[in-house]
């Protein structure tokens, strides 16, 4: 029985066009960005597409390299804050928690600060990390067509802006955490506010999942798309969402307890197929054990001060600067001197919104850094996607940066 | 009688633009997530008629510089400047836009302005959304007033052609 | 934390590790250049090391390194290279490795000196590494052999130095384009 193109088209014809499919056919380079709507940041790649194929994909960061470890080495220990609030712009308190750590860690002070302070530091970092989740879960599912939940999330973010303007006096570029503790202590009532605001964004998430999980569209262009085994993941250094979905249940905040962590019951979810999906799901659960982290420090916020009371990192209270010539030559040499960091070296990580985030500081004794580098998740992850988008289509690119969460300040440096 | 009649002309156009700026947003950086939430419910920018982002340079009118331009970059932000129709505007967004903040080294640019000229600047790091609408106000008086850098440079075009006729006349 | 793992890297190879340190809870081991691939493959391989995850590569350039003692700090501890074939040592390069399985961490370091800024890759054996050390080569100029794709990764191609050396100046920009009303050419 003969198919029917030969039926159609006579045995010759059919022949002609089976060759016409053998031909060499040549690749197309397509160029995408660096200022393509569908990009967090910008990023540049150029793929060679064979039809809609992605055969080769180079990926080009760089374009919003701002030299954040040429800046820190001009800068004091605590003028590198504002820095690291721009190098992951989403979540900026968990870089501020991070580089505090590393200086701390090098000062000898880890473990010595008040309670107050580390709790402090968890609840504004969790914070953070819940906007960090609902900006990069919004963003996505607006670029694959669903602008509902976008605008629900970034309601959402907008309460917790206020929440963290209440603290930092900043919407987005905090500067809040200092070595040795937090600058000022919460506002009056804030940790009600806070409690008020986690409920109401509890049927928020309801809301988005109602939306999206279950969705055709979306669940076709998120499953089974830029997926990854655990083996892959490993080798390719993924921390974080990425390589949780992946079945790797490394979280530093477990693996390597720091601050007050080991004080909550919080769990860690894991995906298992590695893909966009898992991806999309290991946030959604990670907003959700924040909210649940929230909760249990919001409870168990002891009082007490907010520095650590050391004179090598403390400022003179602000009345004995005023009034004490020796006060307010000790505060005028904090400013301008910096912090002294006695000279070693130490790399310290937390859990970033993306994955580990790690600072390694090379000090020299003085109170500049001899040499402050920093370790990316979103740069590693980045990476990976030159492997990842390889045979997908050119639609599919946009889900896999979404889902990576590619930021371009943490990502470029 | 002819001149009246264009001026005013115009001026109907002017009145048209100003309600009805297509942005480009060209977002590189933190501000990015400011612009978001201008965008997004609470700050509304669709109440001044600019909330429709245009992603093709062809097809908008103002270019909105939100974040840091680098010097790698700087190619792109030209390449995307010139490729908008006239009569365009530009907002430079944020301190970094504008001179390049305290991001003054071998690879920040200190402005977009060096490569492009640059109609309203935004200060803030980044600037509060409350900032972005005002500076949008300010722009759109500015287009009704016909102060815009293409709108100006149309204008000085126009005259040094005259000017030249006119020597040519003598 | 660590310990033994520096304790069985000196076992294994003795010589090629020239000093090993912990401070602050990290595990340091500076190994000699050639010997450097044999150890990364017997630190990713053996079952006891498993170090299976890259986290990231940098490099130090210690050009301007003169440590001042804080007041009240005890002195250096850093170990310092006295000489790489009989000249000071301008550049370390650091590996950092993670175990996922055993839990431990450790830090490789090989120093290079100015003239002879070459050193083998370990993307090879981790693919993780291939952009750090592109990122590496890119502001240091170290040349990572058998990189498979050693080129710029932040900078441009046109850019000219590496920047994060100690003697690039932090505001030499290398322009790409600016305005012709800004240039003078008008």
């Amino acid at each position: 029985m003969p198919d029917l193109k030969t039926l159609v088209l006579g045995q010759k014809e059919a022949a002609d066009l089976d060759d016409e499919h053998e031909l060499p056919h040549e690749l197309m380079t397509v160029n995408m960005g660096p200022s393509h709507p569908a990009m967090h940041g910008t990023v540049r790649i150029v793929l060679s597409v064979d039809g809609e194929r992605i055969v080769k994909g180079d990926i080009q960061p760089g374009y919003l390299h701002r030299c954040f470890e040429k800046e820190a080495e001009h800068a004091t220990y605590t003028q590198v804050f504002p820095y690291t609030d721009r190098l992951n712009y989403v979540s900026p308190m968990i870089n501020n928690v991070g580089w505090a750590m590393a200086v701390e860690k090098l000062l000898g002070l880890t473990g010595e600060l008040p309670r107050r302070a580390e709790y402090v530091r968890v609840i504004v970092s969790e914070v953070s990390r819940i906007t960090d989740h609902l900006t990069c879960v919004g963003a996505s599912a607006m670029e694959l067509g669903a602008f509902g939940p976008f605008l629900f999330f970034l309601k959402a973010r907008e309460w917790l802006y206020t929440l963290l303007e209440e603290v930092s006096g900043a919407r987005l570029t905090h500067t809040y955490v200092r070595v040795g503790g937090v600058s000022k202590d919460l506002p009056d009532g804030w940790v009600a506010k806070l409690l008020h605001r986690l409920d109401e964004l509890a049927p928020v998430m309801v809301e988005v999942e109602t939306l999206l999980n279950n969705n055709k569209i979306f669940r076709d262009r998120m499953a089974g798309i830029g997926a990854f085994t655990r083996e892959e993941a490993l080798r390719w250094g993924c921390t974080g969402p990425v390589a949780r979905a992946c079945g790797i249940d490394y979280d530093v905040r477990k693996d390597h307890p720091y601050s007050v962590y080991p004080d909550f019951e919080f769990d860690v979810p894991v995906g298992t197929t590695g893909d966009c999906y898992d991806r999309y799901l290991v946030r959604i659960e990670e907003i959700k054990q924040s909210m649940r982290i929230l909760r249990q420090a919001c409870a168990q916020l002891p009082d007490g001060p907010t520095m650590v009371d050391d004179p090598r990192v403390a400022l003179p209270p602000k009345r004995d600067a005023y009034n004490t010539i020796e006060s307010m030559i000790r505060h005028f040499k904090h400013i301008v001197d910096g912090v002294r960091v006695p000279a070693g070296e130490a790399y310290c990580f937390v859990e970033g919104g993306n994955g580990e985030l790690g600072f390694f500081i090379v000090a020299d004794g003085t109170g500049r850094p001899y040499k402050a580098y920093c370790r990316s998740p979103s740069f590693v992850h980045l990476s990976t996607c030159q492997q990842l988008i390889l045979g997908h289509l050119i639609a599919d690119v946009v889900p896999i940066f979404g889902m990576i969460n590619m930021i371009g300040g943490e990502c470029d440096k | 009688m002819l001149e009246l009649v264009t001026t005013k002309l115009e001026d109907v156009a002017n009145w048209g633009r100003k309600f009805s700026l297509f942005s480009y947003p060209f977002v590189t950086a933190c501000c990015g997530m400011e612009f978001m939430s201008v965008a997004a419910p609470k700050y509304d920018i669709a109440r001044f008629g600019a909330e429709f982002p245009r992603f093709s340079p062809r097809q908008s009118d103002l270019l909105m510089i939100v974040g840091t331009i680098t010097e790698k970059q700087g190619p792109a932000l030209k390449r995307v400047y010139d490729q908008m129709a006239e009569p365009k505007w530009v907002i430079a967004f944020g301190v970094c836009a504008s001179t390049g903040g305290f991001y003054q080294n071998y690879h920040a640019m200190p402005g977009a302005d060096q490569v492009i000229p640059v109609d309203v600047y935004i200060p803030g790091c980044p600037p509060r959304p409350e900032q972005v609408l005002d500076a949008l106000i300010l722009l759109q008086e500015r287009v009704a007033r016909r102060d815009g850098h293409s709108q100006l440079r149309l204008k000085r075009e126009k005259i040094v052609l005259e000017q030249a006729r006119a020597r040519e006349d003598d | 934390m660590s310990q033994k793992v520096l304790d069985a890297l000196r076992a294994k190879f003795g010589d090629a590790v020239v000093a090993t340190e912990s401070q602050h809870g990290d595990e340091v081991a500076l190994v000699k250049r050639d010997k450097l691939v044999a150890i990364a493959t017997w630190l990713r391989d053996d079952p006891a090391m498993a170090f299976e995850v890259p986290v990231f590569v940098t490099c130090i350039d210690l050009l301007d390194w003169r440590p001042v003692k804080a007041p009240g700090q005890p002195s250096s501890t850093r170990p310092a290279w006295d000489n790489v074939d009989g000249k000071a040592p301008r550049f370390e390069v650091c590996w950092q490795l993670r175990s996922f399985s055993r839990r431990h961490r450790l830090r490789l370091k090989v120093a290079l000196v100015e003239n002879d800024l070459k050193v083998a890759s370990l993307t090879p054996l981790w693919s993780g590494f291939d952009w750090q050390e592109r990122e590496t080569f890119d502001m240091y100029g170290v040349e990572f052999q058998g990189h498979p794709d050693l080129r710029r990764i932040y900078l441009y191609d046109e850019f000219v130095g590496h920047p994060l050396r100690k003697d690039y100046p932090k505001e030499k920009r290398q322009p790409l384009v600016r305005r012709s009303d800004l240039v003078g050419d008008h």
